[in-house]
């Protein structure tokens, strides 16, 4: 990678993400990396997108990144704002999701993803946050995307946990189950972009990021990455994308920062 | 029949020592208050039940106070971890703690049953989810008419909830808005219910006929204690206090430095300090 590139891999990561997302679709968003990305693409080129967290806020704008999906300004932004049963019965189980995004502690070369723990379940090493909405987000909405930094920690051979389920041991696995939602189509991280085989289903590096080299996409993860034949170079970020992301960190780190400013005055 | 009480009153009056509560309240409307006299009258065997349990959960899964935790999400939103509640789940400490876990799907839909006076939920969910092997509340059914095998769990009935609102009238009613999440469906669920309120107003005549409005008759106890949610916060009263929850990372990390903050902030203080705490995040309206 250049020296100064211009923008940090998580920048590149973020904008990435966002420009997968359409105007038309209606996304659940994850808290963190999935967050930032849904809100840099309502703000340059899918001004129509509908975000929704898991709160109930439908349809919402806010200015700064909310720091839980329950901030105020979710509410006070959205089209309408429904109880919390109504979000995961109507709306996510109702099918009316078109891609859920969410982030992961730990994930594997099939999608599967773990945020419950680290080590065995009943006697766990770490206890993580657990699963919130995502094991239902990850099956009922029409597809996934997944957004996470790489690390051999995160990208593992075998998670300890199957939080949410993506495409289990390849193939077929999620037919076999009855699940007809299409699960993860894409991975982005901080160096490359992953589709799954049609087939096996194991994420395949597609798009490496500027400077990226297979080598240091190898090297952060835990399982033998498998490279497409015709790899493609991601396109760089554009001003008006770099622009549109720090503002809103800007904003976002202004804004969670001044509550504790204004409790020390 | 509903009463307004003083806080400190209503909790006496409504909890026990080895009951199963909710304080129910999706990131908003947290009644914090609530859970802080809980702790200074310093209940036992709690079967504590809430979706996300957040910094009161942790505060008195902390103090020893709980014997089972119910919940979707055992995380600080957007922070990290809860870490007394990792030390008890991991370390046993102070107390070993029940675990029984589900997703927000599942914790809502057994919520909404248990308000709706039914013994199960029925859902589509945990599909392919390691949960439903770990939780023997988790099981399944088979739809009668499509074949389709769909997610079961027991509904929730808690004997008390508790929930923070924005306003009661004077006759009782309460008014819930912004992120309503999950308050009607765990005060419904409740044998008994108390609410704690920002303020009570003389009627409702002026609201939208839409709005969230528990009945009076639905609720056995009212409170009116300003601020009594902070950290969290109350849509159109004050703003979700973030930096707490930055904060609260450090404190919960240490086990001496959180019983100095517990004694500080909650033992040496009663309901009548949260007014204070959110003047810096009350809005110029």
């Amino acid at each position: 990678m250049s020296d100064n590139p211009g923008f940090t891999p998580n920048e590149m990561m973020t904008i990435a993400a966002s420009r997968a997302l359409r105007n038309d679709d209606v996304c659940f968003v994850g808290i963190g990396a999935p967050s930032a990305a849904c809100n840099v693409a309502r703000l340059t080129h899918a001004p129509d997108i509908t975000l929704i967290y898991e709160s109930g806020t439908i349809g919402t704008a806010p200015d700064v990144l909310p720091l839980s999906i329950g901030d105020g300004e979710l509410c006070e932004t959205a089209v309408t704002t429904v109880a919390v049963p109504e979000m995961f019965r109507y709306w996510l189980q109702g099918g009316r999701i078109s891609i859920g995004f969410l982030g992961a502690a730990q994930l594997d070369k099939f999608g599967n993803i773990n945020t419950t723990v680290i080590g065995d379940y009943l006697h766990p090493k770490t206890r993580l946050p657990g699963g919130g909405g995502a094991p239902e987000i990850a099956t009922s909405s029409k597809e996934i995307y997944i957004t996470m930094a790489q690390s051999k920690r995160g990208m593992v051979e075998k998670i300890d946990f199957f939080t949410s389920f993506g495409h289990g041991e390849g193939g077929d696995h999620r037919k076999r189950l009855g699940i007809d939602t299409a699960g993860p189509t894409l991975l982005i991280t901080d160096l490359a972009i992953w589709k799954p085989d049609p087939v096996t289903k194991e994420f395949t590096v597609v798009s490496l990021h500027p400077g990226v080299t297979r080598q240091q996409v190898q090297e952060s993860c835990g399982w033998v990455v498998k490279f497409a034949e015709a790899l493609d170079e991601t396109p760089a970020p554009s001003e008006l994308e770099l622009t549109t992301l720090r503002d809103l960190q800007a904003r976002t780190k202004a804004a969670h920062e001044g509550t504790g400013k204004a409790k020390a005055a | 029949m509903v009463k307004f009480l003083p806080l400190k009153q209503a909790v006496a009056e409504n909890l026990n020592d080895g009951d199963s509560v909710a304080f129910e309240g999706f990131t908003h409307l947290i009644p914090t208050a609530a859970a802080h006299e809980a702790i200074r009258q310093g209940f036992r065997d709690l079967t504590l039940i809430r979706m996300t349990p957040d910094l009161i959960y942790d505060q008195m899964i902390g103090m020893g106070m709980a014997k089972k935790i119910i919940f979707s999400y055992v995380g600080n939103p957007g922070v990290g971890l809860l870490r007394r509640a990792r030390d008890s789940i991991e370390n046993g400490f102070p107390r070993a703690i029940e675990v029984e876990e589900h997703s927000h799907a599942g914790m809502a839909n057994a919520y909404e049953a248990g308000a709706a006076g039914l013994p199960c939920a029925v859902f589509r969910g945990y599909r392919g989810a390691g949960l439903a092997a770990v939780n023997p509340n988790i099981k399944s059914v088979t739809c009668p008419f499509t074949g389709e095998v769909l997610a079961a769990v027991p509904s929730i009935r808690p004997d008390v909830t508790f929930i923070h609102a924005q306003k009661a009238d004077k006759k009782g009613n309460v008014l819930v808005e912004g992120i309503i999440g999950i308050q009607k469906e765990a005060v419904l669920a409740a044998k008994r219910a108390v609410v704690t309120v920002e303020e009570v107003v003389d009627n409702f005549d002026d609201l939208h006929p839409n709005l969230t409005v528990l009945p009076r008759w639905t609720i056995a106890a009212i409170s009116v204690v300003p601020g009594g949610s902070h950290p969290s916060y109350a849509h159109g009263y004050y703003a979700r206090d973030n930096a707490a929850y930055l904060e609260w990372d450090e404190i919960a990390a240490d086990r001496e430095k959180f019983q100095a903050w517990m004694q500080a902030n909650v033992f040496e203080k009663n309901a009548g300090d949260f007014a204070g705490r959110v003047e810096h995040l009350r809005k110029a309206a």
